[in-house]
C-alpha cells in the first residue's frame, strides 16, 4: 500500500475522532465485527478500522511482530506460520475477518493460556488514537521494558474504551517441534485434580480440558519430552487431525455447548471443586474455565463463581444486570477517572466494558 | 510541614517503635541501590501490618505529606529515593509468607518478603518462583511488583508481570484495591498490569500472590567464546532463529570477563572479545537434545570453544562470575554506574561498538554484560566520584547510550525502572501528549501526586530544559563542560 494511501487513512481516521469528540457523539469501534456478541450493549455511529491493516515489522530472529489493528488475525497467523512461529496464546476468532485490533481489545486467549500466557502477557507495545485525536505509542519492540507505565498491557481487554489501539507489537513464539493430545476417561472433579497435579511437575502441558466424562490433555515442546509425558500420563493417544480440531473448537468457541442460546463463563481458580450449578460444564484452562449453557440466574451464578473465587461472565443471553461480573466499587471508580482522562468527551465504545464508562 | 508535627500524627496511629526521626536511624534510608543520588527523609515509618500501612497512608494524604515506599533498598535506579518533606515508608516488617498452596501452585506473601525466600519456601513441593534479579537474596517482592524486575531467565519465564497473579493494596486516601485474581482472568481494565512497574507511583502494596512453577529437573549450561562482539550477537539471533529458547542467553564482553575472573576463577575465556552462557534446562532427554542443537549452532557461527557444564557444582562456577559482574566492578574501579538499556537484539554489535567510541570520548572505561535473548544491555561504566567531573561524564555517558538504544527502536530501561535516574531520557523516548497520559493515571490513582512525587514522569521544564542541554546524537556543544 502506498504510504500516502496510509497517510490518507489514517488522517481520517484522526478526523472522524476529531469530530465526533467536539460533537460528543459516541464511536463504535469496530474491526470485522465477529465480537459484537461479547461485552454490554453496542453504542454510537460504526467506525469501521479495517482498512488500516498490514504487518509493519517482522522479524523472526527478534521473536516479535508488529501489525496494525486492522490486519486480520488469519493474515498474521499465516505469515507466522511461515516462518514456523505462532502467537502462544491461541486468540479465538469468531469469524474469518477478526482483526489484530479486535483481539486485542477484547484480550481472550484460547485453550494454552494457563501454560503459556495471556494475550496481555505477549503485548510488547501499542499505538493509540485517543479521544483528543492524539497519536500515542507506548512499549515497544522489545522483550523488557519499564520505561514509564505499562499503558499496552492496559489496553489489551480494554474493549476500545480508552481509544482506538492502531498497532500492536506481539512477542511470538516457535511452534513446539512434538505435539501430542491424549484423552482420558475421568470424571470431573478427578480430571480437575489431575489437571493441577500434572501441572505442578515439570511436564509439558499447552492444554487440559474436560467433556463428558473425558479429559484431553494436550503435550507441546521436544520430542523427547513429549514422549516421556506421554508414558507418565497414560490415557489414549487421540489422531492429529482429531486433536486438532477438537482444541480449535475450544478455542474459537465452536464445540458444540456453544449452540446453545444462553452461555455463561466462569473464570475460578484451576483448583476449584465443581460448582453448584445445574448441569455439567465444559471444562477448559485445566479448570480455571468452566462453561456453562444454560439460562441460569445471574446472581446465584455470580455467587458461585465468587465463592470459588473467581467471576462469572455472561457470554451470551439475557443478563439484564450486566454481562460482566460486578467490579469493586473503589475498582469502578478508577475505571471511570482513566475514561475521563484518556477520552473526555466520552465517544469511544461507551458502556460497553462497564455501564456508564 | 516540619517532622515533629508528622511523627506526633503518626504516633497517634502506630506504635512507638514504628517511626524513626532521630538523623542516625534515619540515614540508612538516605538512598537505595543507586547510591549518586542521596536524600534523607523526615521520618521513616516501618509498619507491621496492612492496617498501620493504611493509617500511614491516611496521615500523609490528610496532612498532604509525600509518601515514598521501600523495599529491600536493593533498586538501581533510585525509585526509592526518600522525598525530604516526606515520609519513607519501609515494607521490611512486612516479610511474612502468609500461605503456599502447591497444588494451586500459588504463594500468598508480605511485600517485604525477599524475592529468593519464595522459591527457598517453595522448593518443598518442587516449586520456585521464576524471576531472578541479580539481588534476589536481599530484593523484595513488593520492589519486585513496583519495578517489574526481570532476571536472567526472563526469556522462557517471564518478568515480574507474568508472575504475579493478583495484588492487594491501597490508595494514598486508604481506599483499599483488589486487583487481578487466582483465576485466569479478571474483569474490567487490567489495572493489576499497570500498578506492576508503577514504581510506587500508585498506590502501596500490602500483599502479592504469585505463581509458582515446577523446578526442572536438570539445567545445563553451555559456554560459549567468540573472537569479536559481532559474531557473537550473530550467534544469539541464531540460537534464537533456530526455534530454541534457551532457559538464559546471556553474553559478557572482554572487559567483563577480565574483571570478574580474577577473583571468581569462573573458568572464562580471556582470549575471547565476547563469550555467551546459553542455558538449557528441561527433563534430562530435553536438555540433552537441546545442548546439541545450541552447541550445533554456535559452531556454525564462529565459536572459537565450547564447553558444557558436566555438573551442577560446574553449571552454578559458569554462572559465578556473570552473577558478581557488578561486585567485580566495584574490585577494579573505585564506583560504577550500571545502564539497563534494552534494544532488537540485532543491533547488539552496533551498539557494543558505540561504546567501545564512547569510552574514548568520555574517557571512562565500560565493561558490558547482557542479558542477549532480551535484547536487554547492562554496560557498567566505570568511573571514581572523588574525581571531579568523573560522575557528571558518567550520567552523560550513561545517557548517550540510552538515546542510542531508543533511536535504534529499543527503551531506556529494560528492568530498572526509571525512579529518579532516567528522568531525563524519558523526555527523549516520549513525546509531551505521551508523558502527558503517564500524568493522567498518576492523577487518577493519586490527584493530589503525594505517592512517590518526582519519580517516573519528568516535568514538562525538565525536559525543555534538558532539551536544551542535548543536540542531536546526545552530543552535547562543549562535553568538558559540567552541567549540573
Amino acid at each position: 500500500m502506498a504510504a500516502s494511501a496510509d497517510d490518507a487513512i489514517l488522517a481520517e481516521l484522526c478526523e472522524r475522532v476529531r469530530a465526533a469528540a467536539q460533537l460528543r457523539s459516541p464511536l463504535r469501534l469496530r474491526g470485522s465485527g465477529s465480537k459484537d456478541f461479547y461485552g454490554e450493549a453496542l453504542a454510537g455511529a460504526v467506525l469501521e478500522l479495517a482498512a488500516w491493516r498490514g504487518i509493519v515489522d517482522y522479524e523472526p530472529s527478534e521473536l516479535v511482530v508488529t501489525a496494525r489493528s486492522g490486519t486480520p488475525l488469519a493474515e498474521l497467523e499465516g505469515a507466522l506460520a511461515e516462518r514456523d512461529q505462532f502467537l502462544a496464546f491461541e486468540p479465538p476468532a469468531f469469524g474469518p475477518a477478526t482483526t489484530l485490533g479486535g483481539v486485542i481489545a477484547a484480550g481472550l486467549s484460547g485453550p494454552r493460556r494457563m501454560y503459556a500466557g495471556a494475550a496481555r502477557d505477549f503485548v510488547l507495545g501499542t499505538r493509540l488514537l485517543t479521544g483528543s485525536g492524539e497519536r500515542l505509542r507506548f512499549g515497544g519492540q522489545v522483550m523488557k521494558n519499564v520505561a514509564g507505565f505499562d499503558l499496552s498491557r492496559l489496553l489489551c481487554g480494554s474493549l476500545g474504551i480508552l481509544g482506538i489501539i492502531t498497532e500492536v507489537s506481539l512477542k511470538v513464539l516457535p511452534r513446539p517441534r512434538a505435539e501430542a493430545t491424549l484423552r482420558l476417561e475421568l470424571s470431573a472433579p478427578a480430571a480437575v485434580a489431575a489437571f493441577n497435579q500434572w501441572a505442578a511437575q515439570p511436564l509439558p502441558l499447552s492444554a487440559a480440558a474436560w467433556w463428558q466424562a473425558q479429559a484431553w490433555v494436550r503435550l507441546s515442546g521436544a520430542e523427547p519430552a513429549v514422549r516421556t509425558a506421554r508414558e507418565q500420563l497414560g490415557g489414549e493417544l487421540v489422531e492429529a487431525s482429531c486433536a486438532h480440531e477438537w482444541w480449535e473448537a475450544l478455542r474459537h468457541c465452536r464445540h458444540r455447548l456453544f449452540s446453545q442460546p444462553d452461555i455463561w463463563r466462569l473464570s475460578v481458580p484451576a483448583t476449584a471443586p465443581p460448582l453448584a450449578l445445574p448441569g455439567e460444564p465444559l471444562i477448559d484452562w485445566g479448570g480455571a474455565v468452566r462453561w456453562y449453557a444454560a439460562s441460569l440466574d445471574a446472581t446465584a451464578v455470580r455467587a458461585s463463581a465468587a465463592a470459588a473465587g473467581g467471576t462469572a461472565l455472561c457470554w451470551r443471553g439475557s443478563a439484564p444486570q450486566g454481562r460482566f461480573h460486578p467490579l469493586a466499587p473503589s475498582v469502578a471508580e478508577l475505571h471511570r477517572r482513566l475514561k475521563v482522562r484518556f477520552d473526555p468527551a466520552g465517544i469511544f465504545n461507551p458502556g460497553r466494558l462497564l455501564p456508564g464508562v | 510541614m516540619d517532622g515533629v508535627a508528622i511523627a506526633t500524627a503518626l504516633r497517634a496511629v502506630l506504635p512507638e517503635d514504628c517511626v524513626l526521626t532521630r538523623e542516625e536511624e534515619r540515614r540508612p534510608y538516605e538512598c537505595d541501590g543507586l547510591t549518586a543520588f542521596r536524600r534523607l527523609p523526615q521520618l521513616v515509618a516501618l509498619p507491621r501490618t496492612e492496617e498501620q500501612v493504611r493509617q500511614v497512608l491516611l496521615t500523609c494524604n490528610r496532612l498532604g505529606v509525600p509518601l515514598v515506599a521501600r523495599g529491600s533498598g536493593t533498586g538501581l535506579s533510585g525509585g526509592a529515593t526518600p522525598h525530604e518533606q516526606g515520609v519513607l515508608l519501609s515494607c521490611a516488617r512486612m516479610n511474612r509468607i502468609l500461605d503456599i498452596d502447591p497444588l494451586a501452585r500459588v504463594a500468598r506473601v508480605e511485600p517485604g518478603v525477599a524475592n529468593l525466600r519464595i522459591s527457598d519456601a517453595a522448593a518443598a513441593y518442587g516449586l520456585y518462583y521464576a524471576p531472578d534479579p541479580s539481588s534476589q537474596v536481599a530484593c523484595s517482592i513488593g520492589g519486585n511488583v513496583a519495578e517489574n524486575s526481570g532476571g536472567v531467565h526472563c526469556l522462557k519465564y517471564g518478568l515480574t508481570v507474568h508472575n504475579v497473579l493478583a495484588v492487594r493494596g491501597y490508595t494514598i486516601a486508604g481506599e483499599r484495591l483488589e486487583l487481578g485474581s487466582r483465576a485466569g482472568d479478571a474483569p474490567g481494565l487490567d489495572l493489576l498490569a499497570l500498578t506492576i512497574g508503577s514504581e510506587g507511583l500508585l498506590m502501596i502494596v500490602t500483599e502479592v500472590t504469585v505463581k509458582l512453577i515446577p523446578r526442572p529437573p536438570c539445567a545445563r549450561l553451555v559456554m560459549a567464546s567468540f573472537a569479536d562482539v559481532h559474531s557473537a550477537g550473530d550467534a544469539v539471533a541464531a540460537v534464537i532463529g533456530a526455534g530454541i529458547i534457551p532457559a538464559a542467553l546471556e553474553m559478557m564482553d572482554r572487559k567483563a570477563t577480565a574483571a570478574v575472573e580474577p577473583f571468581v576463577h569462573a573458568g572464562y575465556d580471556l582470549s575471547a572479545a565476547a563469550i555467551l552462557l546459553v542455558e538449557s534446562d528441561g527433563t534430562p532427554e530435553e536438555v540433552v537434545e537441546q545442548v546439541a542443537e545450541i552447541e550445533c549452532v554456535l559452531k556454525a557461527c564462529g565459536a572459537m570453544s565450547l564447553r558444557v557444564s558436566g555438573s551442577e557444582a560446574e553449571r552454578l562456577r559458569f554462572w559465578s562470575g556473570r552473577k558478581n559482574a557488578f561486585p567485580a566492578a566495584g574490585r577494579i574501579s573505585p564506583d560504577y554506574y550500571c545502564m539497563d538499556g534494552t534494544l532488537p537484539r540485532r543491533h547488539v554489535g552496533r551498539v557494543l561498538e558505540a561504546i567501545g567510541e564512547m569510552e574514548t570520548r568520555y574517557a571512562l572505561g565500560c565493561m558490558n554484560v547482557f542479558h542477549a535473548g532480551d535484547g536487554n544491555l547492562h554496560p557498567v561504566i566505570l568511573f571514581d566520584a572523588n574525581e571531579p567531573g568523573s560522575w557528571e561524564r558518567a550520567d552523560r555517558f550513561g545517557a548517550e547510550i540510552l538515546e542510542l538504544c531508543v533511536e535504534l527502536g529499543g527503551t531506556i530501561t529494560g528492568e530498572h525502572g526509571v525512579g529518579v535516574e532516567k528522568l531525563n531520557s524519558m523526555c527523549v523516548q516520549f513525546s509531551p501528549a505521551e508523558r502527558a497520559a503517564f500524568a493522567a493515571v498518576k492523577e487518577a490513582f493519586d490527584p493530589a501526586g503525594l505517592l512517590n512525587p518526582g519519580k517516573l514522569i519528568p516535568t514538562l521544564a525538565r525536559c525543555a530544559e534538558y532539551g536544551r542541554m542535548r543536540v542531536h546524537h546526545g552530543q552535547l556543544a562543549h562535553p568538558e563542560l559540567p552541567r549540573f
